[in-house]
């Protein structure tokens, strides 16, 4: 079936399979690999991206139900070669370590911080809870949406 | 893993889905929000030839002050119903467990009239409504009835749906200022409840539910029936499991669930007497 996302500002058209996942629609049809598949059984977050402006598994997702909508992922942060201050926050606050969890983590504290813009530390962590970090590094994740909410 | 492949259909009405589902039978499977029925077919537990995407049929996504009771339209998503105002006010234990439903990304896309249908005993948002006394609407060819939460849920993802219904609207009574409470046990924040209980109590009246205590979401009648007796909340809370039948898995034991169901009802009472 043909499909239209709009993906980081730019509009791609695919005919696929019905069974293709938002997912995979991203990385092998637009060909944006930043964003990662990781337990593909919608628990650790690593495919988060922001579908209509809301951060969402996109492994959970069909191409087809998000026919004609929206997606920002990791690459489309950026603007005009300056990254996105929840970016520069992670680089700062060593909020990653291997670096797999980290697109999906960035999306989801987007969109967390869009929907509570001054989260508690316990907001963050409650807020993050659909995202998991196999390194374990959340403490200073928490210390990079933190301070990126004072920016 | 995707799932198998199946023939993808779009409804713009509750009509055309009702009739695509007529027309596919047993075949078909109506997809909401799809954060219960994808993952089961990516794991070929669920291997419907037909899809019908009900997710664009925006007039069943509302939550409408509806006098004694608040309805909600199955197409709710999780994240409007946990953060709905209407909800809040009248029904806050259906506001909060909803804010229970798995991490914000899905709730961003689950519905509550999916997770419903879905009839899964270890959903928080089964279990919540019927201790609620809720009444789902289903609407099929020939019109549209209602059916109590009681008599909704029939086994393991089996509900008293039929093949050619959907579920269209959620109709919760009002709590009217009864105290509440919302236990969910679980390992990992996201992770479904080992047990759950959703619990209100306003004078003599409570209604008690177990979540993954069964089957089926379960209705704790013997606590109720004690409460209204006069029992204490202890010996109220010690007949938790008596009508629940659990079961063991990775997480816990048939005992274990049992003596979860007893003290999580009894800290559901005690918050809910505050």
């Amino acid at each position: 079936m043909q499909v239209t996302i709009t993906i980081n500002g730019q509009r791609y058209d695919h005919d696929v399979e019905a069974r293709t996942l938002l997912v995979h629609y991203i990385r092998e049809h637009a060909g944006l690999t930043a964003t990662n598949v990781g337990c593909d059984t919608s628990s650790c977050g690593a495919c988060t991206v922001h579908l209509d402006g809301e951060a969402v598994k996109s492994c959970t997702i069909l191409a087809a139900q998000a026919d004609g909508g929206s997606v920002t992922t990791v690459e489309g942060l950026a603007k005009n070669g300056e990254m996105h201050p929840m970016q520069k926050a992670f680089m700062e606050n060593h909020g990653l370590q291997c670096g797999f969890c980290t697109p999906g983590m960035v999306m989801a504290a987007i969109g967390l911080l869009k929907e509570n813009p001054d989260p508690t530390e316990e907001e963050v962590r409650l807020g993050l809870e659909g995202n998991l970090c196999r390194c374990t590094g959340y403490h200073n994740i928490v210390k990079s949406v933190l301070a990126a909410a004072k920016k | 893993m995707i799932p198998a492949p199946f023939e993808y259909k779009r409804a713009a009405s509750a009509e055309e889905a009702i009739s695509l589902v007529g027309q596919y039978g047993d075949e078909a499977k109506l997809l909401a929000g799809g954060h219960s029925l994808l993952p089961l077919m990516k794991l070929r537990l669920a291997q419907p030839a037909v899809l019908v995407d009900i997710g664009r049929v925006k007039d069943l996504s509302y939550v409408k002050d509806a006098g004694d009771h608040v309805a909600i339209g199955a197409l709710t998503r999780h994240m409007d119903v946990e953060t709905s105002a209407v909800l809040k006010q009248h029904v806050p234990l259906l506001a909060h467990a909803a804010g229970h439903v798995g991490d914000a990304q899905v709730r961003h896309r689950g519905t509550i009239g999916g997770s419903i249908a879905h009839a899964d005993p270890a959903s928080d948002l089964p279990a919540t409504t019927l201790a609620l006394g809720a009444t789902y609407v289903v609407q099929g060819p020939k019109g549209r009835r209602e059916i109590a939460a009681q008599d909704f849920f029939k086994g393991f993802l089996e509900s008293a749906l039929a093949a050619d219904e959907m579920l269209v609207e959620i109709k919760v009574p009002k709590m009217n200022g009864a105290g509440w409470s919302f236990q969910k046990f679980n390992r990992r924040a996201q992770d479904w409840a080992i047990v759950g209980v959703a619990a209100w109590r306003r004078n003599g009246a409570s209604g008690v539910a177990l979540v993954n205590m069964g089957s089926t979401p379960v209705l704790a009648s013997a606590v109720s029936a004690a409460l209204a007796g006069g029992a204490s909340i202890a010996d109220a809370a010690a007949l938790a499991a008596d009508d629940a039948d659990p079961q063991s898995d990775l997480n816990a034991s048939v005992e274990y669930r049992t003596h979860l169901a007893r003290v999580l009802v009894r800290r559901a009472l005690e918050d809910a007497s505050k």
